[in-house]
């Protein structure tokens, strides 16, 4: 139980990443899906994050003053990675909402059994 | 006498806090209970704008200096445009789509 | 420990989020539902000290992602609904391997170390070295950004690569835009709100202070919460009010799409043109040192150079990617129809 304590942070990520799993391998809706994959990655967001956090730090800006004496601070290299993730993760998600809109405007519909079955009925 | 001052401030902004948190719970318990979409909206604008008002008054009187009380009034400003500015458009909209408010047994149209 | 226990209740929040997410069927309402899901995350890395990831997470996901979101929407259909119906042989397959990915997830996290320890390895080695010696290296207050633009800026101009590239193909898929302004042989009433008033003067009011904002944002990155994206976002954010208040083609008269791609390029440029200018002055690439007499101004150059690349190419982008979607006519082209 001690361990579920200390540890909260990284079992949550890991549940939130098997519901964002979950989703995009049980719906047929390509939106859906899209929205799966998004949540997938702020799991990943929020473990990076967490492994970074450090108990007693503050975040990774240096205060000015010198009086403070040695300050904690909390690992700015997460930051940058996952700074960079999320970028590149809506930039996948633009890519996946136009092709999305294509796909819709070609097939007429957005579930992915009836694209597959009026492919295959052509 | 600054000990007094200090005591006042802490008070009063736990006040203001405590009033504002007790508007949210009213504004999220009306958000679940009110029959008609025009009155879930008004309870939402009272979390948005009295709520979020009073809390953010709160925080004022807790900032540590006079920077972040600058940058709280503006942060105060711009909801004081933007949440009933929301609320208005809701409605708009709502209305602009054909909902009908849910009107009482005595009322004339 | 009450941020410990702030945290816990947020990341249950979170949790039940997205369970809703998964089960709604209405696709309006799982977009909404994702916006807060965003937001709730943003509040979360505040409270694990990640104020630059709280500030981009905000402001892209809960702010442009919703856009394009809701943009892709309008054109499948508002009324859109996840109509599937997952057989039960689908459904259990997808939760086992689902569990079976937690699982394995979960025995690796065992002997992780304790969430906030000091001496965790991953604080060893290279984040002491950063934290160390970037004030006399580097010299700038927000260590983000100075492992962002500095440390890190070959990683960053790859991003930002990666952005433009979001950027153009969405162009090759979507855009028949050009198309549309050779159409237009009228001019749009510019500035017409037809009939909302408050939201008419509540866009005009809010447009110049946002696009400020953004500035400040760019600007201040240095010492700070912010930087180039954050900033970029911001300033598509503030536009893109506007667009939707009053009409897209008044936004496209103020902000043309020549403009617009001519930035794009143009912020890319930048940055890789400090990459090149240092190889041009003796050094490596994207070596900042060598900018200036004194290396450290020379970095605080570099950095503010590059970030303003970032922040222009990213604004430029995330405005070209929502006039992609606005202006997206379907063509009558249905195979085997």
């Amino acid at each position: 139980m001690q361990w579920f304590y200390s540890h909260f942070n990284y079992v949550l990520a890991v549940l939130l990443l098997v519901i964002g799993l979950y989703t995009i391998l049980s719906s047929h809706n390509l939106f859906k899906k899209l929205l799966g994959l998004s949540i997938f990655q702020v799991s990943i967001s929020l473990f990076y994050i967490s492994v970074g956090k450090v108990s007693g730090g503050t975040a990774p800006i240096l205060i000015g003053d010198s009086t403070q004496g040695e300050v904690l601070y909390s690992n700015p290299l997460p930051h940058v990675l996952i700074l960079t993730a999320i970028v590149v993760g809506v930039a996948t998600l633009s890519l996946g909402l136009a092709l999305l809109v294509r796909i819709h405007n070609a097939y007429g519909t957005i579930e992915e059994d009836e694209v597959s079955a009026k492919d295959r009925n052509q | 006498m600054a000990i007094y001052l200090g005591l006042a401030l802490d008070i009063f902004s736990w006040l203001l806090l405590v009033t504002g948190g007790g508007f949210v719970l009213i504004g999220a318990i009306g958000l679940l209970r009110m029959p008609d979409f025009y009155t879930r909206l008004h309870a939402a604008s009272i979390i948005d704008t009295l709520g979020a008002w009073l809390i953010l008054l709160g925080l004022i009187l807790q900032s540590p200096n006079w920077m972040t009380a600058l940058k709280l009034i503006i942060v105060v400003a711009l909801l004081l445009f933007a949440s009933p500015t929301t609320s208005h458009v809701l409605a708009k909209a709502a209305h602009k789509a054909g909902l009908k408010p849910l009107l009482g047994k005595d009322a004339h149209d | 420990m009450t941020s410990l226990w702030l945290n816990a209740v947020l990341l249950i929040f979170l949790f039940i989020i997205s369970i809703s997410i998964l089960r709604t069927r209405k696709l309006f309402s799982a977009i909404m539902l994702t916006s807060l899901f965003s937001l709730l995350c943003a509040a979360v890395f505040v409270g694990l000290d990640a104020v630059d990831v709280a500030f981009t997470e905000a402001a892209v996901g809960a702010g442009i992602s919703t856009v394009l979101m809701l943009g892709a929407l309008a054109l499948i259909g508002s009324n859109a609904e996840d109509r599937s119906h997952t057989s039960t042989h689908r459904k259990a397959f997808a939760m086992c391997v689902s569990l079976f990915t937690g699982a394995v997830l979960l025995y690796g996290t065992i002997d992780m170390p304790r969430f906030g320890d000091h001496r965790a390895p991953a604080h060893q080695h290279v984040a002491p070295r950063y934290i160390n010696t970037s004030p006399q290296e580097i010299g700038l207050p927000n260590m983000v950004t100075s492992v962002l633009a500095s440390y890190r800026g070959y990683d960053t101009m790859g991003e930002t690569l990666v952005v433009f590239t979001a950027g153009i193909a969405v162009f090759g898929l979507l855009g028949n835009v050009l198309k549309r302004q050779r159409e237009k042989d009228v001019l749009p009433d510019v500035g017409e709100h037809d009939g909302e008033i408050v939201l008419g003067i509540f866009a005009k009011l809010m447009v110049a202070p946002i696009i400020l904002f953004a500035l400040y944002v760019q600007f201040h990155g240095d010492f700070g919460p912010g930087g180039g994206f954050q900033a970029g976002v911001i300033f598509a954010a503030a536009l893109v009010l506007y667009a939707l208040v009053f009409s897209v083609e008044s936004l496209m008269l103020a902000v043309p799409l020549r403009a617009i791609r001519i930035l794009m390029a143009a912020g890319i440029t930048l940055y890789a043109g400090t990459g090149i200018t240092t190889m041009l002055l003796g050094g490596q690439f994207l070596d900042y040192n060598l900018l200036a007499h004194n290396p450290v101004h020379g970095q605080h150059y570099g950095v503010f150079i590059v970030e303003l690349g970032v922040g222009i190419s990213v604004g430029a982008v995330m405005l070209s990617l929502f006039y992609s979607f606005m202006n997206y006519r379907p063509q009558q082209r249905r195979p085997g129809k």
